[in-house]
């Protein structure tokens, strides 16, 4: 077996004369918790959907296991989807719901029920066979979703945004439960959502995607640290994102000042983007800061304040968990490992 | 999607059938309208049609007549209706609704034997001595007040026949009125009249659009009305083309022409409507 | 908005229904009546059934108007289906266009579908080789049909999860699978009320039966023959039961019709939570 269980290579993707998917290329490992994490329109759906079967790539291979799948119709592929609104048969009950595939594929019906309810049991909704799928709450009904993908051992589960039409509450638990899940059956799963936040806590590896490109692919830390480009990093929780100039390695100024940071390998004097997390500033007096500012608002978040600091070149979101008021005198302080350079897009 | 123009294929017999039995039939009222029986091109199946012009302007008043008083009866009672539960709504109107598919001959002859000389309304009024009394009055002789074969009857028969086509339309429009529309115009300060003028009405307008197109179609074709309520005293133009394919007038070519120009007619005033309307009209049918 | 009616309100609609089913109560009551009177009520009697049933031309008008109707029914609800599948994967442009032509006979006058049949058949009639009867008469009948079962299809198809028939084949289904397993039986409901609604249609026509039908004579030909005659209470005992007919129609309809949206409130209600 391949350490690859899935490759694409180079799909291109237009939608009348609309680029959708340019040129991407992405594995995905046995086993694995893979995000593709973007706004709305970025191709992530369409990414899955092609890996699903449902939309035939213009150009490229997908390959599963080695084999190329490219002209193997959705029904053949060794998949699973659970769909944005789940998509269950509202003339079956739930029984006949997480059964269908395995009748579809002529299983003997003693194995069907054996499978079903340890299905049900899986997703927590055990002796929910003979309910109607319309008397279940939402959060019931993505249960008999997965369960009805997840009955059929797929190898890779694919799943379309599967928390969307949840509150927020519901939309918490189930990210824990999925991940569990994952870990239960020990099966791929390949997870779209534009939700930041979802992305960071459920995934193995995230693939960032923006206007059909691929941006960045890592581990949650690694996105949320080393963001690639201006796009991850403003996507990826907040930012201040700035104009600066890099002089040489190490040494970068921006907002009238020179500062110490960790990137190099740029052109003297290359216009960069700086960006700097919130979170990342030391709020100090003035008389120790690097840039001095004066407070113009501030937000109470549950955990810090967000405080806006206007100072002479750039007004920056800050956050701590210290309270000041509007109007401070406050200064800023950063440390070199807390600027990210990144190159102009 | 690459299988949509497979996933289409299913309309294909549908799409077949209707071009021969709706498309190119309407397309033979128009090459018979403008053909004589020789078959040569002609136009004077039309210029022949200047002597209906009696039957035209009959027809059009009487049904414009029907329709507004259908619209004056149907409104009020549309939106009456919407104020109430929903449980009562949905009784109201499925009762508005059974009398539609009641075969229209049998409403229309139930009409016949209430309107008849000796019929129900004329017995009942010679019993307690209004017929008398209006005799005595005016100095006649009359045994009966004459109620069929007179235009008022038709008139009448329209109305029952197709009130329920301006009810309808009406109330599902008004009951789709988001109600926090209302409750904004109460809370910005209007009254109810307000309310009704500025919102609700404007709001189900186009229910009142489709309502008066349900009920002026049906009321300018018919030729049973007439021949049934009106004793074949005031031909409609109804009359005048069934005259031309099954009468005794045998003429297509007439009949296609005269079909045609009350095509026309009912087009020109659809879109005259839609203008008013601004093309909102999904027409609600049932 | 929640001002409930006042007296004027209610009265009004009283009124209304007063209006509207007064003949037909009095047409019902006098299918009873034991002389032709439909003025004096002179005792109860079946007597007017009776002749009914043993009177053969409006047998046989009720049986061609049967057999019409189901035929008609049946053979327009499996053309429409169809057609609402293939419409509903139509693009835009060509979709449009049908609905269009769809709308025509649900537009215009039944005189005008009436007589442009007529003069089709007759035209074709001549070429081919045959008159008007009973073939015309079912087609005609099925033209008129077909676009109120698209119209009651095809919505249904409208609310369907559009992810709906990829689950299916997702799930193993071929496109023949999933098309029966999964799609006719979610729109099922949209397909039996365009059958019941196809088929209440044909029973009631006049018009276009008319004028497409040749020799050959429906109920409603033989009622319109009936009342341009002497007029006999044979044809008050036909409304009466003709009237039950629908009435019970229509009730199984509606009951239908609230326990689907009941169910669809609650799927609605589901989702919010």
């Amino acid at each position: 077996m391949s350490e690859k269980l899935i490759n694409l290579e180079n799909i291109h993707k237009d939608y009348g004369g609309k680029t959708v998917l340019d040129n991407i290329n992405l594995y995905v490992r046995d086993k694995e918790f893979v995000t593709l994490l973007g706004p709305s329109g970025c191709g992530k759906t369409t990414t899955l959907r092609i890996i699903g079967g449902f939309e035939t790539p213009d150009a490229g291979v997908v390959y599963f296991d080695g084999k190329n799948m490219s002209d193997v119709p959705a029904h053949r592929r060794p998949v699973n989807t659970v769909f944005q609104r789940y998509a269950l048969f509202t003339h079956m009950d739930v029984y006949d719901n997480v059964a269908f595939g395995l009748r579809i594929s002529k299983v003997g019906e003693s194995e069907i029920k054996e499978r079903v309810e340890r299905m049900l049991k899986l997703v927590n909704l055990p002796d929910y066979g003979p309910r109607e799928v319309s008397s279940l709450s939402g959060g019931e009904q993505q249960r008999i979703a997965i369960a009805r993908a997840l009955v059929n051992h797929p190898r890779v589960l694919l799943l379309d945004e599967p928390l969307g039409a949840l509150d927020l509450k519901l939309r918490k638990d189930m990210q824990r439960e999925l991940k569990a899940i994952q870990q239960q059956v020990g099966i791929t799963f390949v997870y779209v959502t534009h939700d930041q936040e979802e992305a960071l806590t459920m995934s193995d590896t995230i693939v960032v995607m923006n206007k059909g490109k691929i941006q960045q692919i890592g581990t949650p830390v690694d996105i949320y640290n080393e963001p690639k480009n201006a796009f991850v990093a403003d996507f990826i929780g907040e930012s201040n994102i700035l104009d600066g100039i890099m002089h040489k390695d190490r040494l970068v100024s921006f907002c009238g000042r020179r500062f110490d940071c960790l990137d190099g390998g740029f052109a003297p004097d290359e216009a960069v983007d700086v960006v700097v997390r919130p979170e990342d500033f030391e709020i100090v007096p003035p008389e120790q800061a690097q840039m001095v500012g004066t407070v113009k608002s501030v937000v109470f978040m549950g955990v810090h304040y967000e405080i806006m600091v206007e100072t002479e070149h750039f007004t920056w979101m800050v956050h701590s968990i210290y309270e000041t008021h509007v109007g401070d005198r406050v200064g800023l302080f950063l440390t070199p490992d807390d600027i990210h350079i990144m190159r102009k897009s | 999607m690459k299988n949509r123009k497979l996933a289409s294929l299913p309309a294909i017999p549908y799409v077949f059938w209707m071009a021969l039995f709706v498309v190119v039939p309407l397309v033979l009222i128009v090459v018979y309208a403008f053909t004589s029986e020789s078959g040569g091109f002609t136009l004077e199946n039309f210029s022949s049609i200047g002597s209906y012009t009696m039957v035209f302007v009959r027809s059009l008043v009487l049904s414009l007549i029907a329709t507004a008083v259908c619209l004056i009866i149907g409104y009020p009672v549309a939106y009456v209706i919407s104020k109430e539960g929903p449980t009562f709504q949905r009784v109201a109107m499925m009762l508005i609704m059974l009398p539609m598919w009641i075969n229209f001959l049998l409403r229309t002859y139930a009409w016949m034997s209430i309107l008849e000389n000796t019929g129900l309304i004329n017995t009942f009024l010679s019993d307690i001595g209004i017929i008398g009394l209006i005799n005595r009055l005016f100095g006649l002789s009359i045994d009966h007040l004459p109620l069929i074969n007179t235009s008022g009857a038709v008139i009448l028969g329209m109305v029952y026949n197709y009130l329920p086509f301006m009810i309808i339309p009406i109330h599902s429009v008004i009951v789709k009125i988001d109600k926090a529309t209302i409750e904004a115009a109460e809370d910005l300060g209007a009254d109810s009249v307000t309310v009704f003028r500025k919102v609700i009405f404007p709001l189900s307008l186009p229910g009142v659009l489709s309502g008066i197109t349900m009920v002026f179609v049906p009321s300018v074709s018919t030729f049973i009305l007439s021949k049934l309520l009106g004793g074949g005293t005031s031909m409609l133009l109804g009359d005048l083309i069934e005259l031309q394919f099954m009468g005794g007038a045998y003429n297509p070519h007439l009949g296609s022409a005269i079909s045609l120009v009350m095509m026309i007619i009912v087009m020109a005033c659809m879109a005259v409507m839609n203008r008013f309307g601004d093309g909102e009209e999904q027409a609600v049918i049932m | 908005m929640k001002k409930k009616n006042g007296f004027w309100g209610r009265f009004l609609t009283f009124l209304l229904f007063f209006f509207l089913y007064a003949p037909i109560i009095v047409l019902i009551i006098f299918s009873f009546n034991s002389t032709k009177s439909r003025t004096v009520w002179t005792g109860f009697t079946l007597d007017w059934y009776v002749k009914l049933f043993h009177n053969s031309s409006i047998l046989s008008a009720l049986y061609t108007t049967l057999l019409i109707s189901v035929l008609a029914a049946l053979i327009a609800t499996i053309i429409g289906t169809f057609a609402s599948i293939g419409i509903f994967n139509m693009k835009k442009r060509p979709r449009e266009l049908i609905m269009q032509v769809n709308n025509i006979p649900v537009i215009n006058a039944d005189i005008i579908t009436g007589v442009s049949l007529c003069i089709l058949f007759v035209f074709l009639g001549k070429k081919l080789g045959f008159e008007l009867g009973f073939g015309t008469l079912l087609i005609a009948h099925i033209t008129f049909n077909i676009p109120y079962v698209i119209l009651s299809v095809l919505p249904k198809l409208r609310q369907l999860d559009k992810n709906l028939f990829e689950a299916a084949q997702d799930l193993g289904c071929t496109w023949m699978q999933a098309f029966f397993k999964v799609i006719i039986p979610q729109i099922k409901p949209g397909i039996v009320n365009g059958l019941l609604m196809a088929f209440t249609l044909s029973v009631d026509d006049f018009v276009i039966s008319y004028f497409t039908a040749g020799s050959v004579e429906t109920l409603s030909m033989r009622i319109y023959a009936m009342t341009k005659k002497r007029i006999s209470p044979e044809i008050n005992a036909v409304s009466t039961i003709l009237f039950a007919t629908v009435l019970l129609l229509l009730i199984i309809i509606n009951v239908r019709e609230a326990r689907q949206e009941k169910a669809a409130e609650k799927r609605r209600a589901s989702f919010k939570s």
